[in-house]
């Protein structure tokens, strides 16, 4: 489609697709309303679902755009109470807070508390190592480790981090489109674990030439997520059914399925009383970019292909824009004309499709072979990298890259000071429970947009009212 | 959680008869009686005869009914699988055709009806599954006791879940609430040394998980579904951290709380099948039977019970009214975290002796699953939490038992039924209608 087929909104699109916001949210700046002297967030939501007169879209304005609702302020305070300010503040503030969970239980901790008054130095100092200990540790595991013996070990935790953000990567786009569109996508797990269903199938059970056996792979990986997440999609659009209870049963659905499979002698490995499939054929693998000491994989470079797929179709092509028209609003998308069950099926397609590379990239890159935890907790973790990534491509991107680093890097941290990998779940989850809050961050930081003391009546104002004063 | 195409928009009009006139007159109704129930129950029947009727086993299932302590015997039920099935299908058969007749004359089917179809499918179920074993006997007596006590954090949770929608807020974190009681109770009972203290701790670790919920969907009017998400996620991160840093250095210090004590009423325990269910639990188990009738009768009989539906359904009206909205969900929030709290202290003070990773192991969302089977009342997601339970408990027994259905389907079942329930198939459920959406007054 060139510049002049385009319809004149898809040509206002396009130019605005740069921003890479929602053109669609009412609280750009150009339209501020008299009340952005009210708490931002009540603003937002209060916009968002006209009053609270109707459903909120999936993701709150605050976590899908730019430019936070606070009205014309100085360029400075802008970046300091940006979305991407508060993004990183949030990081900060669940690391600071998984910090003083690590130093909590250790022992060292522990020991100088009890003598706490008489020498506050000791302590403190030893909830700073326990804390940097394990950080350092992170860093060292998932980027550099300058106690490698050459540049190719120094780096070789880079590269795992990438391995372990390719299938985060691809599923955190499935369910940020879907979020776009206005869908919760719950079901990245039981799309990964179709698409490694009968991806691995392919891989081991038809012989085919090189070239042609991976591409087969990738496509039947590709379908296979692309059917469990149409199917919610088509019931939702059909029966009404809300898209989050489906997914969720679908995930357990898709979980046992394999289960049951994995004991079938169509999967199970010959000679093998444990649930694993044979290995992949050597020509249904993804090839190792780096070469044989890294495990990264092509999938990685599908995963940044799909990153420009995904921000092509949404700020690029009209099946975008519809879906983001239906996200925004899905009554004034089907006064619009667009056809909203359609959209709804298509874009849970696609967001399979994507969680479906995911699955491939599982199980043709980085195991080679189908377990019943091909899908890890990558399904669930897309969901946070997605929130994190605000529902854009590259924001996606680059959260995926973050988890991907801390879930490798937390291995190294569990070997080296014995910190458990469970405080990566603890500050993922802190970080986008921060996000989602952005005054709270703000709050804890004293950077609410505007003077301090008109926030903090403008808060009191809101709190009196969200207390539901009779 | 609303089903955007079914549920009354608050604010928007809505032209035409209300919807409960259409209920009531479906003779004059706009909307025709749909062909989903007939075809459903008719697809089920035909299932049921080939499969269980006509590919039925040949053996002769034996269900046990009394055990060997009970106060009086009451013989074994022996029933011909072949013939069984055949029988039961066939009357699945004749409910279906009624529904089909019904239908002809635009007329929808009762209520009762689909609850008999499910009782009797089941029933043929049964008797495939036990008809076709290696062994083909089982307990019922046992069978029944077992899902009972599966069933048990399933109610709980489902609970929590009807306290939370039904004022308008969606409590997916239910898992977390559990897992969260759960540790709480092994920790505060270990330390403690009494598992009662570790029982109320538990609900108050619930509520705590409820009230961070509460907060951020209510003040920070964040997504209720996306915290929930991320509750479940930060529960399992905490109790998994210091599950390995504390409970596994030292066992004894802080993970082996003993359990509650089975409380035994005599005489009425030993009556068969029930006495078991009924007058043979421990705390928690007696606590889930009032906890439902409780919560019954306060949300559909009680003044409390009207405001927490009203601002569930219609929050503008309920404030017109002059009942505080965020107030009231807040509170109500923190009591459904409570109550899942209590469910979750099943696992370590009743089911087994003590904490591991993950011992809710998903049953926070079969009991989100209940509870919209159940359709958002406490009685039915009683039973939708037993059915789960009884699917649950069969799932292990057939696996012992030896038969030819996989046991993966087994544990499929409950996330199938579900699925067919909230797509409309198996009945009408229908949120409260402002599940979800948060409420900013003016």
């Amino acid at each position: 489609m060139t510049e002049q087929d385009k319809p004149q909104h898809m040509a206002d699109e396009s130019a605005e697709g740069n921003r890479d916001t929602g053109d669609l949210e009412p609280q750009d700046r150009d339209t501020q309303e008299p009340q952005a002297t009210a708490d931002d967030a009540a603003a937002a939501t209060s916009l968002d679902t006209a009053g609270g007169a109707m459903q909120p879209s999936a993701v709150p304005v605050s976590a899908q755009s730019g430019t936070v609702p606070g009205g014309p302020d100085t360029l400075v305070r802008r970046i300091f109470t940006g979305s991407g300010m508060v993004s990183i503040l949030a990081v900060l503030l669940a690391l600071i807070l998984g910090g003083l969970l690590i130093a909590s239980t250790d022992k060292q901790v522990g020991a100088t508390a009890s003598y706490l008054f008489a020498r506050p130095s000791d302590f403190f100092s030893a909830v700073w190592t326990a804390a940097t200990r394990s950080y350092v540790a992170l860093f060292q595991g998932s980027v550099f480790n300058p106690r490698g013996s050459s540049v190719a070990v120094q780096f070789a935790p880079l590269m795992e981090t990438l391995t372990i953000a390719t299938p985060l990567i691809t599923a955190g786009l499935g369910v940020a489109l879907a979020f776009r569109a206005g869908l919760f996508n719950i079901g990245a797990q039981g799309q990964i674990i179709m698409a490694g269903i009968l991806a691995a199938w392919v891989g081991f059970a038809l012989h085919l030439p090189v070239g042609l056996h991976l591409l087969l792979v990738l496509v039947a990986g590709i379908v296979g997520g692309a059917i469990w997440g149409g199917l919610v999609g088509l019931l939702k659009a059909r029966t009404g059914a809300h898209e989050v209870i489906l997914t969720i049963m679908f995930n357990y659905i898709a979980l046992y399925f394999l289960r049951y499979l994995l004991n079938t002698p169509a999967f199970q490995r010959p000679g093998e009383s444990n649930p694993i499939s044979p290995i992949l054929d050597p020509s249904a693998v993804y090839p190792q970019i780096f070469g044989t000491q890294y495990r990264l994989h092509l999938g990685f470079v599908l995963a940044i292909a799909a990153t420009v797929f995904v921000w092509w179709l949404l700020n690029r092509s009209t099946v975008g824009f519809e879906f983001r028209a239906v996200g925004a609003n899905p009554k004034a998308a089907l006064t619009a004309g667009i056809n909203v069950p359609r959209a709804t099926v298509l874009v849970m397609a696609i967001a399979g499709a994507l969680a479906g590379m995911s699955g491939v990239a599982q199980v043709a890159g980085t195991e080679k072979v189908l377990t019943d935890g091909v899908a890890a907790t990558y399904g669930f973790d897309a969901i946070t990298v997605a929130l994190l990534g605000r529902s854009t491509p590259w924001g996606t991107f680059a959260a995926g890259l973050l988890f991907g680093a801390f879930r490798a890097g937390a291995v190294q941290m569990q070997i080296q000071t014995g910190t458990p990998i469970d405080i990566v779940l603890v500050v993922q989850s802190l970080i986008v429970l921060f996000i989602a809050a952005p005054p709270l961050v703000r709050a804890l930081f004293g950077l609410n947009p505007r003077k301090k003391k008109a926030a903090t009546a403008g808060k009191t104002k809101t709190a009196a009212t969200t207390g539901g004063a009779a | 959680m609303s089903t955007t195409a079914t549920s009354p928009v608050p604010g928007t009009p809505q032209p035409g008869t209300p919807q409960s006139a259409n209920e009531k007159a479906p003779a004059v109704s706009a909307k025709p009686v749909t062909w989903k129930v007939p075809v459903l129950l008719s697809v089920l029947g035909v299932v049921a005869f080939i499969f269980f009727g006509v590919m039925g086993p040949n053996q002769t299932a034996r269900f046990g009914i009394s055990s060997s302590g009970d106060f009086f015997q009451l013989p074994a039920i022996q029933v011909p699988a072949f013939l069984g099935g055949i029988v039961l299908s066939v009357l699945m058969l004749g409910l279906a055709a009624y529904a089909v007749y019904l239908k002809t004359r635009n007329e929808p089917s009762p209520g009762w009806l689909p609850i008999v179809f499910i009782v009797l499918f089941v029933a043929a179920f049964l008797i495939w599954v036990v008809g076709g074993a290696r062994t083909p006997s089982i307990s019922l007596a046992g069978l029944i006791a077992g899902s009972v006590t599966l069933a048990v954090p399933l109610v709980f949770g489902s609970l929590s879940g009807v306290l939370c929608e039904r004022v308008g807020v969606v409590n997916i974190a239910i898992e977390g609430q559990l897992l969260g009681g759960a540790f709480t109770a092994a920790m505060v009972a270990t330390l403690t040394k009494s598992p009662f203290i570790g029982l109320l701790a538990a609900a108050v670790a619930g509520a705590v998980v409820s009230m961070v919920l509460a907060v951020f969907s209510i003040k920070y009017l964040v997504n209720q579904i996306i915290v929930g998400v991320v509750l479940n996620v930060l529960v399992s991160g905490l109790t998994g951290f210091l599950f390995s840093t504390v409970m596994q250095a030292d066992k004894a210090q802080f993970n082996s709380p003993g359990r509650l004590p089975i409380i035994d009423i005599p005489v009425l325990s030993s009556i068969p099948v029930i006495g078991p269910i009924l007058f043979k639990q421990s705390v928690v188990g007696y606590l889930m039977y009032i906890a439902v009738i409780v919560v019954w009768i306060g949300l559909f009989k009680t003044k409390w019970g009207l405001r927490v539906r009203a601002v569930g359904e219609h929050p503008q009206a309920a404030d017109t009214m002059g009942i505080k909205v965020n107030a009231t969900r807040f509170w109500n929030v923190t009591l459904g975290g409570a109550v899942a709290g209590i469910g979750g202290s099943f696992f370590t003070l009743v089911a087994i002796d003590s904490f591991t990773k993950e011992i809710s192991g998903g049953r926070g969302f079969i009991a989100l699953a209940a509870l919209i089977f159940g359709r958002w009342n406490p009685i039915g997601a009683f039973f939708a939490a037993l059915l789960f339970g009884f699917a649950d408990n069969l799932q292990s027994i057939v696996t012992i038992i030896g038969t030819p259905v996989p046991s993966q389907f087994m544990a499929m079942l409950p996330y199938l039924v579900t699925v067919l329930a909230v797509a409309g198939l198996v009945g009408r459920s229908r949120p409260p209608a402002a599940s979800g959406i948060p409420y900013i007054k003016g």
